[in-house]
């Protein structure tokens, strides 16, 4: 009975605070909170996502719709639309996390003995033990022996390199070092416009400034110095410049910097005093022909001492894109470069916070610095499945480049590199009147309808910024090459539809 | 490289809130301690042929075996091929199958989806409602994160309002777990330490978080009351009563509980059973159950599962304003938490069963687990409780007995002399001489002129034992030497 009466009791509590607990009473509300949360967004995963989850759901409880399934293609998550794993990869991880598994002899040597050196460095042999919060230290000496031999032997030191939860920790943590000063001298960042929203977001997050240098749409999203310098030449009236953030292979606008432009990039930060960031997660995802990756490194160091030993740069890479796709594992890295020994020292302070990069998550890269070498068992396959995800990478680039450009009002560019195409929407002035009055961004209001009609979940332009007037979607190319295409024509007949709809 | 002048204007423009945090007393002791296993592995002579670090409650580098059903489950959901077979029980399996099916395509590769994975977070909500005897959890008030850690620095970035004056102030417990003090410095908050009473088994009194309340007047002001329970590193596990005073002291004094319980499996007396805020808030009933707003914290990284380096923890979150929870929800989704961390939560808390092919093994290992926690606990307090000038309160709970030293003065003196604290002295004398590792409680925090060790007790049997034998002839000799 008195568990009954407990139980009636909660009911009528509702943990959820929204039984009409007055506002007023709460010790914690939204004007007394650390205001800058506010005015933190993250558009990939914003509203619009909200919605398409919604649906999901009605559509699980059997609400009827002009679709069967929402496909969403708002996030880079390459194994949620079908991408398969690495074999090899998962093999080590597997024998990693059950060492009994060493003796079944299913498994293939060298990946034995990758778990096997991945499990000595760990405390008490187990994934499961904290490693020390830089990273556990092999694999820190695996990740700059892979950045010498990508960079054609350009030296790395381990000790500049910091394992991180994904690229995205590591940015943050750099942002979060940087960030300081008031008012005139309040640190302001450097960002690509469109950019993915991590940046605004951790900017918002930690009250810096932030500053937008626009590429130019009219030559495939092209980086311009003079673009830079506009951009901070302006930002200096209201705040103190000191960071200057890049995305080689862009992301959302899938450019692959030329070295040219990489060099002008790196001059300028030489002459504007500022700290490089170079966030390079999409190095193996360049398919354009003619198109080449180079790290900001590796230039860096080939333009000579008078830059590579002065210009202060930190690099980023993750296991959650190119061939892998692991976004859930958590792995990536920076490679710091000239950083001051004492801020460097703050630095190794900071990612103590948060103690150790997921330990699984440091095992997954350095399998992705380490793979099979060609005299290994695990080569030949492991090569063929890479080989087969890149392409169809390429293909699917490609394949939605030429659907796009075939539909009035669409204008696409060249998918170069990356997972997303970014494409120019004109939307008629009757439609941009309606979503003005709805109170949303116009591009929202498209992507809102075409969610409601077709069940393609995109993110909006504006939620990764845009030249004013101008309208865009972000769209991942990775659904498998049938779902795409079907993907591509639905959105070629909404298009057409929205168009007449609203002309 | 690079110009003086140019480097310290940038070691001038960093966030200030950084330097702020106390350096670790125990980096330059981890470093030596890595250096001394390096030195020993390319065969350097010592006295003795392996390094024992105990600093850090990490039950696997302890020598504490992960659970096999755990591994088991993971291993299946990396290499879903293992399935095919018949060598893994069929629970294992099923297990495996489920969980993936809750990842997107299947693989444990892909995102979480913001907040975490729905079936997981349902999961957790029927855990704590089990553990609570039936007081509900909803889905919308969990966050599964990567860690506990994660979700701790996100809500204090919450709370944290560095925009006024004066600056938000954490009432936090000393000795406490440092990198809590760490979050609530580098996020530009003010700790204000509130002592616990170590002759009472290092118990939470009232009358010192008015005390530590009233010391805050003017300088900051308080509005988070971080509590840990089973207490980190003191040992202690809270009575109900002693829940229910701090719980009617946030209350009247208008403060935000953030509950640390991530040991709340660990506790090794029959007498002291840990009961969550949660409960009792709720058994306190209107209008404290509707009013008093809470983070509770739990993680896989302790109990019998230990398992630090996988990253999974949740926080739940009580009679918090909803606008303020829509705005929580953007913070989380920024950054995804690890798939694995949000698996191994759902094989924490919901083990296999009675009937279940694993669950004998799973009894076996959780049962040894256990008995070597209190076979441990039990000879610390008798090897050390018996020696001159080192005395250990009871520990109830948790991961770690902290040791008080009752230093002579030449030691202390000499400890100056060094450049060292007397206790950061001692634990550096203890490495270099026997290879042993421990914490120095300074690294917590500790009444003024009190000093304490810290050691891990979530070790197997024989690594205690060696423990006990390192650091008892090393004691007695630095006693003699110094008195």
């Amino acid at each position: 009975v008195y568990f009954t009466f407990l139980y009636f009791r909660y009911h009528s509590i509702s943990w959820d605070g929204m039984n009409g607990v007055p506002h007023r009473g709460k010790v914690l509300t939204v004007d007394n909170m650390n205001p800058n949360v506010k005015r933190v967004e993250y558009a990939v995963r914003g509203p619009i996502v909200q919605r398409a989850v919604q649906i999901e759901k009605e559509l699980k409880e059997g609400v009827k719709k002009p679709f069967t399934e929402v496909i969403k293609a708002n996030i880079g998550d390459a194994h949620a639309m079908g991408q398969k794993p690495i074999t090899f990869l998962r093999q080590v991880l597997a024998l990693c996390s059950y060492p009994e598994l060493l003796n079944d002899n299913k498994f293939p040597e060298d990946a034995k003995n990758r778990a096997q050196r991945i499990l000595q460095a760990c405390g008490g042999h187990s994934i499961g033990a904290y490693s020390a919060s830089q990273g556990i230290e092999c694999i820190r000496q695996d990740v700059s022996r892979y950045i010498e031999k990508r960079d054609g032997g350009i030296p790395s030191n381990p000790d500049n390199i910091f394992l991180s939860a994904g690229a995205s920790d590591a940015i943050t943590t750099m942002l979060k070092l940087q960030v300081s000063g008031e008012g005139r001298n309040r640190t302001g960042v450097m960002i690509p416009i469109p950019q993915y929203p991590l940046y605004s977001a951790a900017l918002a997050d930690l009250g810096g400034i932030q500053i937008n240098y626009y590429l130019d749409e009219d030559r495939c999203w092209a980086l311009d110095v003079t673009e830079l310098r506009r951009a901070v030449t302006a930002a200096r009236q209201h705040c103190n410049p000191r960071v200057l953030c890049i995305i080689n292979p862009g992301n959302p606008t899938g450019q692959v910097q030329s070295r040219q432009c990489i060099e002008d990039v790196i001059r300028f930060a030489k002459e504007e005093h500022l700290f490089l960031m170079a966030d390079e997660v999409y190095q193996d995802n360049v398919y354009a022909e003619g198109c080449k990756f180079h790290s900001f490194k590796k230039v860096l160091f080939e333009m000579g001492p008078e830059y590579s030993s002065t210009v202060e740069m930190a690099s980023f890479h993750s296991t959650s894109k190119c061939y892998m796709g692991e976004c859930g594992f958590r792995g990536g890295y920076m490679e710091v470069i000239n950083l001051d020994p004492e801020v460097k020292a703050q630095l190794i302070k900071l990612v103590s916070v948060r103690l150790c990069p997921p330990v699984t998550g440091q095992a997954l890269l350095d399998l992705v610095v380490n793979p099979p070498q060609p005299d290994e068992p695990s080569y030949t396959t492991f090569i063929k499945e890479r080989t087969a995800v890149l392409a169809a990478l390429a293909e699917k680039a490609r394949l939605t480049e030429e659907v796009f450009n075939t539909v009035p009002g669409i204008r696409c560019n060249p998918v170069q590199g990356a997972m997303y195409t970014f494409p120019c929407i004109t939307l008629p002035q009757k439609a941009i009147s309606q979503a003005k009055e709805k109170g949303l961004a116009p591009d929202m209001f498209y992507c809102m309808k075409l969610l409601e009609e077709m069940g393609i979940c995109l993110v909006p332009g504006s939620g990764f910024g845009q030249r004013e007037g101008t309208h865009h979607f972000r769209m991942t190319i990775l659904p498998p090459t049938e779902k795409l295409k079907i993907m591509l024509d639905k959105i070629r007949e909404f298009h057409q539809k929205f168009t007449q709809e609203f002309s | 490289p690079g110009s003086s002048t140019r480097s310290m204007s940038l070691l001038r423009g960093i966030n200030p809130n950084l330097r702020n945090i106390r350096n670790s007393e125990l980096a330059p002791l981890g470093m030596r301690a890595w250096q001394i296993k390096d030195e020993l592995r390319q065969g350097a002579r010592k006295p003795y042929k392996e390094l024992i670090d105990v600093s850090s409650a990490d039950p696997h580098r302890a020598g504490v075996k992960p659970l096999s059903f755990v591994r088991q489950v993971l291993a299946v959901c990396y290499y879903p091929q293992l399935a095919k077979s018949d060598k893994l029980p069929a629970d294992v399996r099923q297990r495996a199958q489920r969980l993936l099916g809750t990842c997107a395509g299947g693989s444990a590769g892909s995102y979480c989806p913001a907040g975490g994975i729905p079936e997981i977070i349902d999961i957790v909500c029927e855990f704590i409602s089990r553990r609570d005897d039936g007081v509900p959890s909803y889905p919308e008030n969990i966050f599964i994160t990567s860690g506990a850690q994660r979700a701790f620095v996100e809500i204090l970035n919450i709370l944290v309002n560095t925009l006024r004056s004066p600056i938000t102030g954490v009432l936090t417990p000393c000795p406490s777990y440092p990198p809590g003090n760490m979050a609530v410095v580098m996020l530009g908050g003010a700790v204000v330490p509130y002592y616990l009473d170590e002759e009472q088994g290092w118990e939470l009194k009232i009358d010192e978080l008015h005390r530590a309340l009233e010391s805050a007047k003017g300088v900051c002001d308080p509005t988070v009351l971080y509590v840990i329970n089973p207490g980190n590193p003191t040992g202690h596990v809270q009575s109900r009563k002693s829940i229910e005073e701090v719980i009617r002291f946030a209350s009247e004094k208008r403060l935000f509980l953030m509950v640390d319980e991530v040991y709340q499996d660990s506790v090794f007396e029959q007498e002291s059973r840990f009961v969550s805020y949660k409960k009792v808030l709720a058994e306190m009933g209107p209008p404290l159950s509707h009013t008093v707003e809470m983070a509770s914290f739990h993680s896989v990284s302790k109990g019998f599962i230990g398992e630090c380096g996988l990253r999974g923890g949740y926080v739940e979150l009580v009679n918090v304003d909803p606008s303020v929870m829509r705005n929580l929800y953007t913070l989380m989704s920024r950054d995804a938490s690890t798939t694995t961390g949000q698996l191994a939560l759902d094989l924490m808390i919901n083990p296999p069963q009675p009937g279940d092919p694993s669950y004998p093994l799973q009894l076996r290992e959780t049962q040894y687990i256990r008995a070597t926690w209190v076979q441990n606990v039990k000879r610390v307090l008798e090897v050390l409780n018996s020696l001159p000038g080192i005395s250990c309160q009871p520990v109830k709970g948790g991961g770690y007995a902290l040791p008080r030293l009752h230093l002579p003065p030449g030691a202390i003196q000499k400890a100056k002399e060094v450049g060292m604290l007397p206790d950061y002295f001692y634990c550096s004398r203890l490495l270099e001489e026997t290879e042993l590792c421990v914490g120095a409680g300074s690294e917590n925090g500790q009444r003024e002129s009190t000093y304490h060790i810290r050691l891990c007790i979530t070790t197997s049997v024989d690594t205690m034992e060696e423990v006990l034998r390192r650091l008892t002839s090393f004691h007695i000799q630095f006693m003699k030497d110094f008195s």
